[in-house]
């Protein structure tokens, strides 16, 4: 596989921030006469600027320009409808494509964004069905098992999330646990592996967690004296939840969401091992853009298409939660 | 005391945490517009006495009845009772507006209703004009009262109230118990109140109860509980004093630092060790030729009101309360009228275990 080249002043960018970051450093030592306690924030600094600041401009850089290295916008227009690529080189060749039938429809990554979106927030609403009970019985004081199940939860996280995922295949798949188990028991062999719930129930066992831990954050350390004080105004159990427990969670949610929503919307590979590729999803997409496809301009349009709509998402989470304890994240 | 008085009564209540004990054989009566107070050191158990009253805490054993009717069992949110709680836990998420009204929206009173019982809390605790602030925003003393306004509007037959002075400053605290005590007498609540400073016990009581290890260990008005306290714990928990120990060799003499004084307690068997109590403002120093209790002076601090001295008399070192200036190092006679020597019973323990 050829990997496109980066450009020159790529390097350039990279030893401009370096560069930047040397100065930064000799006017530290010189404003506070020697070592400060901003000297260990340096060797972060510097990862950030040659590995996230860098290549963000890369990836814009990318996205706004064609393979020759000049401006277009035509990865964009490709976003749009796929066969764009094709049809100018149609065109480019002689051929009049307005009457033309393309076996494609076209809007392939559109679909495939609008289904990702569709899936994470499908996802997050799960998750966080599942998770703020969870969170909530566990964090109950009189619940002597909670912290015990807590760790239950952090110990799958221990192992990596692609062993954890192809874990699941032994258990769905045609031959797998479930099934050998339902066979045994009489009932006939269900098709559990290559269908988009399949998918869904990767994502949800994947992210769970980063629902869970935020919401189990913020109500175990409310006061316990709050409920009581709602109690003793008259409130029942359930008005105390209503009124006092769950609006001083909306921090956790907010977290919670943000943390689950993010990574499903870029999930990869869950799709494809569990999926069957039946089901790619934009992270897929992107990567196939970038690896097989081998197109980095288009590749990294897609990358600042999602960027802009996570942005987009989690401002508008902030204001459910002024305050930002979750958007903090970003 | 016509039994109809009695608003609260604890029968028997006894109250373990894992195997270990925090109140027993608790049996006390509230009386309606009493203000009574649970005094005592930390962990003696007046905090859980109160959240057993509150329905935060269920007792082992025994009974809590209100008007009669048992509640034991019930919880919090049915209870004819609002508590002031430690560190106020006013809800962050609300303003000052909703946070005193939050009783009332539960109660479902019409909007009319509520605002203007919120607005005549907030004029009680001086507070008119403070409805849109968030609570983070105001002091400890502002808070303090936003809590008790929360408390109030509900009008409970009963305020609990648990060291809500605790986290004011000196002066704050003063100006606020003060403003307790009317606030009880304008209003013609019961309040319960739980600390552990003396001095506000006597400050703002019609009753307190001294409380220790579990125990109640005596109860009355200010004035009987310092003037005639039931044992060496009391007395030393309740003011200053000095506790010595004596014999009674008969009835109306009792006999310390080698001699013998008229006092006015009696019913004591012969010869039997009692503590002896006396307050340091009620010594009285005179000429060393006077009185047989003769001594010298080792300390003298000024206090403002009075001088405190030290005086090193009969072996033992008297704590001395006076208006009068006596130099250090001078000798000086100790005198006492016989009213002002308390002789209490030793307790059990005093009997049985090592001296303290």
């Amino acid at each position: 596989m050829s990997a496109m080249s980066m450009p020159a002043w790529g390097i350039w960018l990279m030893a401009l921030g370096l560069g930047i970051f040397i100065v930064m450093i000799i006017l530290s030592l010189k404003k506070h006469r020697g070592v400060h306690r901003s000297l260990f924030a340096w060797p972060y600094s510097l990862w950030m600027i040659v590995f996230t600041v860098v290549p963000l401009f890369l990836i814009a850089y990318y996205a706004f320009t064609d393979k020759a290295g000049s401006f277009t916008l035509d990865n964009f227009k490709n976003f749009w409808d796929s066969n764009y690529e094709m049809k100018k080189q149609l065109i480019d060749m002689g051929f009049d494509v307005s009457g033309m039938e393309l076996s494609d429809r076209g809007t392939v990554n559109v679909d495939t964004l609008v289904y990702s979106l569709w899936m994470a927030f499908k996802c997050t609403v799960i998750c966080l069905a599942i998770g703020y009970p969870a969170a909530l019985f566990m964090s109950d004081r009189n619940f002597k098992l909670g912290p015990t199940l807590i760790v239950l939860f952090i110990i799958p996280m221990w192992m990596n999330f692609l062993l954890r995922t192809i874990a699941w295949m032994t258990l769905l798949e045609d031959n797998g646990i479930i099934n050998t188990l339902l066979e045994s028991l009489g009932f006939g062999k269900l098709k559990l592996m290559y269908n988009s719930n399949a998918v869904l129930l990767g994502m949800v066992y994947n992210y769970l967690p980063f629902m869970v831990f935020p919401v189990y954050n913020s109500i175990s350390k409310q006061d316990i004296k709050l409920s009581e004080a709602a109690m003793d105004l008259g409130a029942d159990e359930i008005k105390t939840f209503t009124r006092v427990t769950f609006p001083l969670s909306i921090p956790g949610i907010v977290s919670g969401i943000t943390m689950v929503f993010m990574p499903s919307v870029t999930t990869f590979f869950i799709p494809r091992v569990l999926g069957g590729g039946n089901t790619e999803m934009f992270g897929d997409l992107i990567e196939r853009t970038f690896l097989t496809a081998d197109n980095w301009n288009v590749g990294s349009a897609l990358s600042l298409i999602m960027m802009v709509l996570i942005l987009f998402s989690i401002s508008l989470l902030r204001r459910v939660d002024p305050q930002g304890e979750g958007g903090s994240l970003l | 005391m016509s039994q109809d008085n009695r608003l609260i009564l604890l029968e028997d209540i006894s109250k373990d945490f894992d195997r270990h004990t925090v109140l027993s054989d608790i049996n006390l009566y509230i009386k309606k517009n009493e203000f009574l107070t649970l005094l005592g050191p930390s962990g003696c158990g007046k905090t859980t006495m109160l959240r057993i009253i509150g329905g935060f805490e269920f007792p082992t054993t025994g009974r809590v009845l209100f008007d009669g009717k048992d509640i034991t069992d019930e919880p919090p949110y049915k209870r004819r009772v609002n508590t002031v709680f430690q560190k106020y836990a006013l809800f962050p998420h609300l303003n000052v507006f909703e946070n005193i009204a939050f009783g009332l929206k539960i109660a479902k009173l019409p909007k009319a209703e509520i605002t203007s019982r919120v607005g005549k809390m907030l004029e009680l605790v001086n507070l008119l004009g403070y409805e849109k602030r968030s609570v983070d925003s105001l002091s400890g003393g502002q808070q303090q009262r936003i809590a008790i306004a929360r408390a109030l509007v509900n009008e409970p037959e009963v305020l609990l109230l648990d060291e809500p002075l605790a986290a004011l400053d000196y002066k704050l605290r003063k100006g606020m118990q003060l403003e307790l005590k009317r606030m009880q007498q304008v209003l013609g609540i019961t309040f319960i109140f739980v600390t552990h400073d003396q001095e506000e016990a006597l400050t703002m009581s019609d009753t307190i109860v001294v409380m220790k290890d579990g125990f109640m260990r005596q109860i009355g008005t200010p004035k009987h509980i310092y003037d005639e306290p039931k044992d060496a714990f009391v007395a030393n928990f309740i003011g200053e004093s000095n506790i010595i120990r004596g014999i009674m060799p008969k009835d109306e003499v009792v006999h310390f630092c080698g001699l013998n004084f008229e006092c006015v307690d009696s019913g004591f068997e012969k010869d039997e060790p009692v503590n002896v109590l006396i307050r340091p403002e009620d010594i009285v120093i005179t000429d060393a030729e006077d009185v047989p209790l003769k001594g010298v002076v080792r300390s003298v601090i000024f206090k403002g009101v009075h001088y405190e001295m030290v005086i090193d008399a009969g072996n033992y070192l008297w704590k001395v309360h006076s208006t009068v200036m006596v130099p250090e190092n001078s000798k000086v006679g100790l005198s006492v009228v016989p009213f002002n020597i308390h002789v209490m019973k030793l307790t059990d323990d005093e009997l049985t275990g090592d001296e303290q």
